[in-house]
């Protein structure tokens, strides 16, 4: 495994994220099992896996929507467990997350769904909660007269745009991207990609990306974590298959990680077929 | 070519106790799961509740219920009046017709079919708006957004259930009882004065208030069952629809049962501060 291990130290200054041996069930189904690897504050980091290895609940389980069963995650360096449910709750508002399908609130307007954060959060005049989101939306290239659609009436990489408006909107410390680019088209895609990049450089943020579009992995990351999926390994092997820097990645010839990046099924399609 | 079939695994035995023992269990985890939710929701009342998400709710429950529970009301009425008239006629009651009427609309069948009927239209209807939410990520996202989606969803919708459902089951007894009143006074010929005085005579006011009451339970029960299977609904199209469907079962489940303990209730205490005094309950 292509693991880089650095000093205790070093890995405590630099964590925004950090999990720890973390394991996550759907009843007897068993999606995460003592996953562990950190995020370092400034970093583009994308995890990647195939299809069901567990990249979603992953994200889920940092960003604390989901609990993990067992294992612990932590925030800047505490853990969660030593953190009051309203605690969390104050403090996710330094993250940011884009949802895979957008999630906007499908009942409330473009405008709306933007100034959901700031309205639920700080108590702003009108204007400037207007002036706040009318400046997020241009920022990722929506014009003003996006804001009174209903999301219906949007393309799937407006509805993605409107959702990083809204993410945004509250100045994350740390943003994360769940399957940013899936079902988008390449042009689309690029614009997101574009988008991801110009996020960290104008605001100097932290960001998770969860993908398995190596177009994105190349563009956007410098730091990967591969996930494989649970059911395909033995008990004793880490789920964790690759952990560290990018170049690393595209570099490795382990078969797994090769085969995953160049898109090449080899020996599973006929592990498939003889399953089935 | 021949393809040979696996082997078919021995039918499990059936046992009658294992599945008993499991419905149960099933019961049991559902009852704690529904009331940790309501215990949730309790705690978030005073939190208050924001004009923009509770008016729309006001107006889902309330106004959109209001012609579903006046036809409700309405046919019930002429149903008992119907369905009284010949049997008290052959004993020369017929004049009666309007207490029978009135005091079955008032306590029992306004506020039990009213709760029936808005579970299957509010209820299934707040169930699958918050299972939707729930399967398109939008609940994550309002935590995401630093709110609580109990307090913004629930709060909301929970108020409105038990502010409205006792005002619309005053209306289904309201409309119910004139439809009675119409069909047998101005269909089946029973005097008016008979109908409208045998009415005054035997309703009283605690008859009235108790089914209102019991409607405030039924109100609470609708809106927190619903919402729990909204929030707790399983994945896609089948899982909102399971949702849905699931809310509505329950819910005319839990009514029955409530409406038989406040009716227990209900009829103790009227005997114990009127001890020897008839009523009809």
């Amino acid at each position: 495994m292509n693991q880089i291990e650095p000093t205790h130290a070093a890995r405590s200054r630099d964590e925004v994220l950090r999990l720890d041996a973390v394991s996550r069930s759907f009843g007897s189904q068993v999606v995460l099992k003592d996953i562990s690897f950190s995020i370092r504050r400034g970093d583009t980091h994308a995890v990647i896996g195939e299809s069901g290895c567990g990249k979603s609940v992953t994200l889920k389980l940092m960003m604390a929507l989901m609990e993990p069963t067992a294992g612990e995650v932590h925030w800047f360096g505490q853990p969660l467990s030593q953190r009051s449910e309203k605690q969390i709750d104050s403090e996710r508002l330094r993250f940011g997350f884009l949802f895979q399908n957008a999630a906007l609130f499908d009942s409330m307007t473009v405008f709306d769904n933007v100034a959901f954060g700031l309205r639920q959060n700080m108590n702003l005049p009108d204007s400037d909660v207007h002036d706040r989101v009318i400046e997020r939306l241009q920022e990722v290239g929506l014009p003003a007269i996006t804001a009174p659609k209903m999301p219906s009436e949007l393309s799937g990489g407006m509805r993605k745009r409107v959702a990083l408006a809204r993410a945004l909107v509250l100045e994350p410390d740390v943003m994360f991207y769940d399957e940013p680019t899936t079902g988008l088209d390449p042009i689309m895609s690029d614009v997101i990609n574009e988008l991801i990049l110009r996020v960290r450089e104008r605001r100097e943020v932290t960001s998770v990306v969860v993908t398995h579009d190596m177009n994105t992995v190349r563009r956007v990351a410098n730091a990967v974590t591969m996930l494989y999926p649970r059911a395909l390994l033995n008990d004793e092997d880490s789920q964790v298959i690759f952990d560290g820097d990018v170049n690393g990645l595209f570099q490795s010839d382990e078969e797994r990680i090769a085969s995953f990046v160049c898109g090449d099924a080899g020996s599973r399609i006929a592990q498939m077929l003889s399953a089935a | 070519m021949s393809t040979a079939l696996p082997p078919l695994e021995p039918r499990a035995s059936f046992d009658p106790f294992r599945l008993i023992g499991r419905a149960v269990l099933r019961v049991l985890r559902e009852a704690g799961s529904i009331s940790i939710f309501l215990a949730a929701v309790i705690r978030r009342i005073p939190g208050g509740i924001r004009r923009d998400t509770f008016v729309p709710g006001l107006y889902q429950v309330g106004v959109g219920s209001l012609p579903v529970v006046v036809v409700t009301g309405l046919f019930i009425g002429m149903v008992l009046a119907i369905q009284s008239y010949h049997q008290f006629a052959s004993m020369h009651l017929e004049s009666r017709l309007g207490a029978v009427i009135t005091m079955s609309l008032v306590t029992e069948l306004g506020p039990v079919l009213a709760a029936t009927m808005l579970s299957g239209r509010v209820g299934s209807s707040i169930a699958a708006e918050l299972g939707t939410m729930r399967v398109t990520e939008q609940i994550d996202g309002i935590r995401a957004l630093g709110a609580d989606p109990v307090q913004y969803l629930v709060v909301p919708r929970f108020m409105a259930c038990l502010l409205l459902i006792p005002l619309l089951t005053a209306v289904a007894d309201g409309v119910g009882t004139l439809g009675g009143w119409w069909l047998s006074c101005q269909v089946l010929g029973v005097s008016s004065h008979d109908y409208w005085m045998h009415a005054n005579s035997m309703v009283t006011g605690y008859d009235v208030l108790g089914g209102l009451f019991k409607s405030l339970f039924f109100g609470a029960a609708i809106a927190v069952i619903s919402c729990h299977r909204g929030f707790h609904c399983g994945s896609g199209a089948q899982g909102v629809g399971r949702a849905a469907t699931e809310s509505f079962v329950i819910s005319f489940i839990v009514i029955l049962i409530i409406d038989f303990l406040l009716g227990v209730l209900i009829n103790s205490l009227y005997y114990a501060i009127w001890p020897g005094a008839v009523s009809l309950i």
